[in-house]
């Protein structure tokens, strides 16, 4: 039996990150994910793994960290909340431009601006479209619980590593700062030097007189070459789509009504579903675990055979525009409800709502 | 005796660096950039560590310098190359790092990452080219412009009341505790190049004893954005751009 620790979700990425083999996490302190650089320092794996901790002077700093540590072929990661992530897009473009393999955590606040502290679902668009400039994706995971925390942390490096594609984790402040128990899998080392050259042959690691030079970077000055370039981003992002959508589904193999929900709303949203079935209604419910890749296949599926379905998320409707192209050439009605800067529906506000959309008494 | 003879290696004095790759440079003819990076090219070919080099090129002129020295290299955002080298430096402490930034880049909207760069005491060597304009762009205002200088977006002259005035990086910096070696150089004469091409070496020497971060500012021309023949930017340097930006040493913790 594998052990099982009592904590928040955002001591969990750092633990989970510790004993992951990450190289590198580059951070700046933002509520509410401070948690995250906190248990680092106070865990000391420099120590330890000798993993890199640094305390960055800015969020624009911390992510270009992540691009130079990237760079060099190492499991390399920050993370922050919303105002940080606005400032980390820049970054982001770049890495995603010279195709580099990263870990970026997203803890949701309320927004625009400086916004709320309280939990939020409000980046959607902004992470999962990309963020910033530029046609590029984002591998996004949505996490539910504290263990998701934990165990997104090796996911995104697997899928980082396998596309050379920056990966994130869109969580929010409820799972960030709510604590369960999470359990323990077993240690990975950080990769040798060794098996970073084999892993990342394009890294800059010191040119021996065996190879060309590397050269990591986003820039190209011919109109041709960038769109070939554009072109080969997209083959990558539609293998991305074949092969790694993942989505967990409650109660829909017999569901009349769809509820469609990602992150902490999934968690209150299973208590929806019993609810509606306590009271007679077959309600389901599918949660996306990657937001990119979207599961529109398979909303698309449920779709052609439930009456209605519902998007509920913490924000004014972001994943619902996903849902419903999803849906389009069925006649499948799709709704919506959210609450927005920092509040959280309940089970029976939702309920209400589903009935109100459905012309359910 | 035959030319072969003569050509033998204890018999040069004077060659293209082995590390200057055959690409065509785009810097404009009187440009500093080529001659920095031909010390460059020597200093790290004499101390024989292509292979633990990694170098960080900025948004600007010499974006490209990735075309022009046989080694690994990372191209930054604008301003953000000594955040590349910071992770890189910490995460591969065997390496040597260097940036190699211009004034717009380094001393504008750069200016966060090296002010903390040389806060944190970061072991790893700065080349800072210093011609007071934005080449790239077309010769708008730099943050290092002399007052009166006229740019493109400047066109009557740097005006204290309307701009603000130079930002000398190399006597901020040198303010904190975490640099080790600072020098300002130019490489405008044959004599000015050797002095030059020295403090680059000790910049790299001093970046793998582990003791902080050295900067080589190198007051450069952009006889192009200048709009001056080479020659005329040369002296034009010399006798204005050194009066702000004068040359030497400004900090050296080895030096009792």
């Amino acid at each position: 039996m594998a052990e099982k620790i009592l904590m928040k979700g955002n001591e969990a990425i750092a633990i989970s990150a510790i004993r992951n083999g990450v190289d590198g996490y580059f951070g700046y302190p933002i509520t509410p994910q401070s948690e995250v650089m906190e248990t680092l320092m106070k865990e000391k794996p420099w120590e330890s793994t000798g993993m890199v901790v640094l305390q960055a002077e800015s969020e624009t700093s911390s992510i270009n960290m992540v691009y130079g540590g990237a760079s060099c072929g190492k499991k390399v990661m920050t993370s922050s909340s919303s105002p940080g992530i606005s400032l980390m897009c820049e970054g982001i473009s770049y890495i995603a431009g010279a195709e580099l393999p990263c870990l970026v955590v997203d803890v949701m606040r309320g927004g625009p601006g400086l916004g709320t502290i309280q939990p939020s679902q409000s980046d959607y668009t902004q992470v999962v479209k990309g963020g910033g400039h530029g046609d590029y994706r984002n591998i996004v995971l949505a996490p539910a619980s504290a263990q998701d925390m934990y165990d997104f942390v090796d996911l995104g490096f697997e899928l980082a590593f396998k596309y050379r594609n920056p990966a994130g984790i869109l969580a929010d402040g409820i799972i960030g700062q709510m604590m369960e128990k999470v359990e323990m899998h077993p240690v990975k080392p950080r990769r040798t030097a060794e098996e970073i050259l084999q892993v990342a042959p394009w890294a800059t690691t010191g040119k021996p007189s065996s190879r060309e030079r590397n050269i990591i970077t986003s820039l190209s000055l011919d109109s041709d070459i960038q769109e070939k370039f554009n072109q080969k981003l997209k083959e990558k992002y539609d293998l991305i789509r074949r092969n790694e959508v993942r989505y967990s589904e409650f109660q829909t193999e017999d569901a009349e009504y769809l509820l469609v929900a990602f992150g902490c709303a999934s968690r209150i949203c299973e208590a929806v579903v019993e609810e509606l079935r306590a009271e007679g209604i077959k309600a389901g419910l599918l949660r996306p675990i990657t937001l990119f890749p979207f599961p529109e296949n398979e909303i698309a599926a449920l779709a052609k055979r439930v009456k209605s379905i519902m998007s509920i998320e913490l924000n004014l409707g972001q994943m619902v525009e996903d849902i419903r192209l999803a849906a389009a050439g069925t006649s499948c009605p799709v709704g919506f409800y959210g609450r927005q800067g920092g509040n959280i529906f309940t089970p029976e506000e939702i309920v209400a709502e589903f009935k109100k959309f459905n012309n359910l008494k | 005796m035959n030319i072969e003879d003569i050509k033998r290696p204890e018999n040069i004095v004077y060659k293209r660096p082995t590390l200057l790759t055959d690409t065509v440079m785009h810097y404009c003819p009187g440009c500093s950039h080529g001659t920095v990076h031909k010390l460059l090219a020597e200093v790290i070919d004499e101390m024989g560590i292509q292979d633990r080099t990694i170098g960080i090129s900025p948004v600007g002129c010499s974006v490209f310098a990735y075309n022009y020295i046989d080694i690994d290299w990372q191209e930054a955002a604008h301003g953000r190359a000594p955040a590349l080298a910071t992770a890189t430096k910490r995460l591969c402490p065997d390496k040597y790092v260097f940036t190699y930034q211009g004034d717009g880049d380094l001393a504008s909207i750069g200016t966060a990452e090296i002010i903390h760069a040389c806060a944190r005491g970061e072991n790893i060597v700065v080349i800072f080219i210093n011609n007071g304009i934005y080449g790239m762009t077309g010769g708008q205002m730099a943050p290092t412009t002399l007052l009166g200088m006229k740019t493109a977006t400047t066109p009557y002259g740097r005006d204290p009341k309307l701009n603000g005035f130079p930002l000398v990086v190399a006597d901020m910096i040198a303010h904190l505790d975490g640099t080790a070696f600072i020098t300002r150089q130019s490489v405008h004469t044959a004599a000015a190049a050797r002095k030059a091409k020295a403090a680059i070496r000790k910049a790299f020497e001093y970046s793998g004893k582990g003791i902080g971060l050295s900067f080589v500012e190198i007051v450069s021309t952009c006889n192009s954005g200048w709009k001056m023949s080479p020659v005329e930017a040369n002296k034009w340097m010399t006798e204005n751009m050194f009066a702000k930006y004068p040359i030497g040493d400004i900090k050296d913790i080895l030096k009792k």
